[in-house]
C-alpha cells in the first residue's frame, strides 16, 4: 500500500479515537469565543469590529490544543521508532502527521471560524475570504505546531513549552490571515495579504517536516 | 581562526587571555562612552532624554548581534555536531535576553518621552524585538526543559534556525500590517541624521557592548566547557 | 574639555534615570552570573567533589 496513505489512514483513525478527534477543539473554540464579547463589553459595534481578530486568534490558540499529541503517543509507545525504522522516510511521515493535524483539527476549526465570527457580529460577506483565511492559516497552524511538537518530545514541560516556542512562528500567520479580512471589510487589497498566507503555509509545509523528522530522531536517539 | 578555537583545550588557552582582554576594553570603552554620553548636550526635539538613546540603541543592536551568534552557532552544533559549538550557542542565549529585555525597557521608556506611548502596536520594529525576546525565552525554556543533554543539542539548535528564518518574516508581515492600516508611527531610532557630537557616544557605547558580549560570551562557554569535563569526571569517579 | 558633565535632567528624570538603572542592573546580573558560573564549574572539573 502506497506509505502515505497507510500513514494517514493510520493518523485520522488514531485522531478520532482518541476522544471525538476535531470536537474538543471545537467546544474550546465556542467556548473562548463566548468569553470575548464578555471581556470587551458587550458593544455590539465594537465586537463586529473586533470580530475577524478574535477569531484569528481563539483559532491560534484552539490549534494548540491537540498539537501535545501529534507525536507524543507514537513516541511513547514506541509506534514512532517503528515508523522511523520503516520503508518510508521519517519525513514523509512527519508531513503526513501534519496533514492529519489539519484534518482533524485545523480543517474543522476553519469552517466554524466563519459563523463564530458573524455570531460576533461581522457581516456576512465576510464569510467567504474569513473561512479561505482559516483553511490556509490553519494549514500553516498544523505544521509549524507540529514543529513545536516535535521539539517539545522527552520534556517536562509539554502544552506549555509548545505554545511558547510555536507563538512567535504563528505571527505571520495571524497577521496576513486577519489582515486579508479586515482589508475584504474595508474594500481594499485582500488578495495580497491572502497569498502571503498561502505562501508561508505552502514554505511551512515544505520545510516544516524536516525540521520535525530531525527533531524526532533527535528524541528517538 | 576558526580551526584554532575548535579544539576545546586551545580554546580555553585562547579564551583564557581574550577573555579578560575584552573585559578590560569593555569597561574602558563604558567609561569613555559613558563620558561622552553626558558630555554631549540635550536634544532641540527630544531634550535630556537623548541619553536613552546611548543605552538603548546598542541594547537593540546587541539583541540581533547576539541572535546572529546563536544562530550562526546552532547551525555548525547541528551541521558539524561539534560540542563546543553547542556550548557557544547555550552560552549566548541568556546574554541574548538579557540586552533584548534591555532594548524593550529602555525603548520604552525613551517612547514615553518621544512619542508620549510606553509602547506602539504594529511598529515593525518594536514587535520584531518583542517576538525576538519571546523566541530567546522559548530556547531558554526548551534547553532548561530537556533533561537529556544529547537530546537538548540539536533540539535547541534546530528551534534557533527555525527563529533565524522566522524573525525576518515576522518583520516583513508586521511592515505589510502598517501599510495596511497606515499607522502614523515616525519612528526612527535615531534622528534623521546624527551630529557627531551624539554619533561618538553612541559608536563608543556600540563597541562597549561589543566587547563585553565577546568577553561575557567567551567566559560562559569556558563554564560550559568546565560543566562537561567536571561531568566526565563524576562519571568516572562513579564507574 | 572644561564643560562638565550634564546631569541635570530636569523632567526626563524619571524616564532617563530608570533606564541606565535597568541597564546597570542587568549587566551587573549577567557579569556576576557568568564568572560565578565559570569560577563554580572551574573548581568542579578541577577540584571534583561536587558532581554537575
Amino acid at each position: 500500500m502506497n506509505p502515505f496513505i497507510a500513514i494517514l489512514r493510520r493518523e485520522l483513525a488514531v485522531s478520532w479515537a482518541g476522544g471525538g478527534g476535531p470536537l474538543v477543539a471545537i467546544g474550546f473554540f465556542i467556548a473562548l469565543t463566548s468569553l470575548a464579547p464578555l471581556a470587551l463589553g458587550g458593544d455590539p459595534v465594537r465586537l463586529a469590529e473586533a470580530a475577524p481578530g478574535i477569531a484569528w486568534l481563539v483559532l491560534a490558540l484552539a490549534s494548540l490544543i491537540s498539537l501535545e499529541r501529534m507525536f507524543e503517543r507514537d513516541f511513547e509507545d514506541g509506534a514512532l521508532d517503528l515508523i522511523a525504522l520503516g520503508p518510508a522516510p521519517l519525513e514523509l511521515a512527519a508531513f503526513v502527521k501534519a496533514i492529519a493535524q489539519w484534518a482533524t483539527t485545523q480543517a474543522p476549526l476553519a469552517l466554524v471560524a466563519p459563523l463564530l465570527m458573524v455570531a460576533l457580529g461581522a457581516p456576512w460577506r465576510l464569510a467567504p475570504v474569513a473561512l479561505a483565511a482559516a483553511l490556509a492559516g490553519g494549514f500553516g497552524f498544523a505544521f509549524l505546531g507540529g514543529v513545536g511538537a516535535a521539539l517539545s518530545l522527552g520534556s517536562r514541560r509539554g502544552g506549555v513549552l509548545i505554545a511558547l516556542l510555536v507563538l512567535p512562528l504563528f505571527t505571520p500567520p495571524v497577521i496576513f490571515g486577519a489582515g486579508a479580512i479586515e482589508a475584504f471589510a474595508a474594500h481594499l487589497d485582500w488578495r495580497t495579504p491572502l497569498l502571503l498566507l498561502a505562501a508561508y503555509a505552502l514554505a511551512a509545509a515544505a520545510l516544516c517536516p524536516f525540521a520535525m523528522a530531525a527533531a524526532a530522531r533527535n528524541a528517538l536517539s | 581562526m576558526f580551526p584554532a578555537l575548535a579544539n576545546p583545550a586551545r580554546f580555553m588557552a585562547f579564551s583564557r587571555w581574550a577573555a579578560p582582554l575584552l573585559g578590560v576594553i569593555a569597561i574602558g570603552l563604558l567609561a569613555i562612552g559613558l563620558a561622552l554620553d553626558f558630555r554631549a548636550p540635550p536634544d532641540y526635539q527630544q531634550g535630556y532624554a537623548v541619553h536613552i538613546m546611548f543605552i538603548h540603541v546598542p541594547a537593540a543592536w546587541m539583541s540581533l548581534v547576539v541572535y546572529a551568534c546563536l544562530g550562526g552557532a546552532s547551525f555548525i552544533s547541528l551541521v558539524f555536531r561539534h560540542p563546543l559549538a553547542q556550548a557557544a550557542a547555550r552560552a549566548a542565549a541568556p546574554l541574548g535576553a538579557g540586552v533584548t529585555l534591555l532594548a524593550l525597557v529602555t525603548g520604552s521608556l525613551w517612547g514615553k518621552t518621544t512619542w508620549g506611548a510606553w509602547w506602539v502596536w504594529g511598529d515593525p520594529r518594536l514587535t520584531s524585538v518583542l517576538v525576538l525576546f519571546l523566541f530567546y525565552l522559548g530556547y531558554l525554556a526548551l534547553d532548561a526543559s530537556l533533561d537529556d543533554e544529547a537530546r537538548a543539542a540539536p533540539a535547541t539548535s534546530i528551534l534557533a534556525l527555525v527563529g533565524l528564518v522566522n524573525l525576518p518574516i515576522v518583520h516583513f508581515s508586521v511592515t505589510w500590517w502598517r501599510s495596511l492600516h497606515q499607522a502614523s508611527s515616525v519612528f526612527r531610532a535615531d534622528g534623521p541624521s546624527m551630529p557627531a557630537i551624539y554619533l561618538a557616544p553612541l559608536l563608543t557605547m556600540a563597541l562597549a557592548y561589543m566587547a563585553g558580549f565577546g568577553a561575557l560570551w567567551l567566559v560562559r562557554i569556558r563554564a560550559e566547557v568546565w560543566r562537561r569535563r567536571a561531568q566526565v569526571r563524576a562519571v568516572r569517579a562513579a564507574g | 574639555m572644561s564643560a562638565m558633565f550634564d546631569f541635570d535632567a530636569g523632567r526626563y528624570g524619571a524616564y532617563v534615570w530608570p533606564a541606565y538603572a535597568a541597564t546597570a542592573i542587568v549587566i551587573a546580573f549577567l557579569v556576576i552570573d557568568s564568572l560565578w558560573r565559570a569560577r563554580r564549574w572551574k573548581r568542579a572539573a578541577e577540584g571534583g567533589e561536587r558532581a554537575p
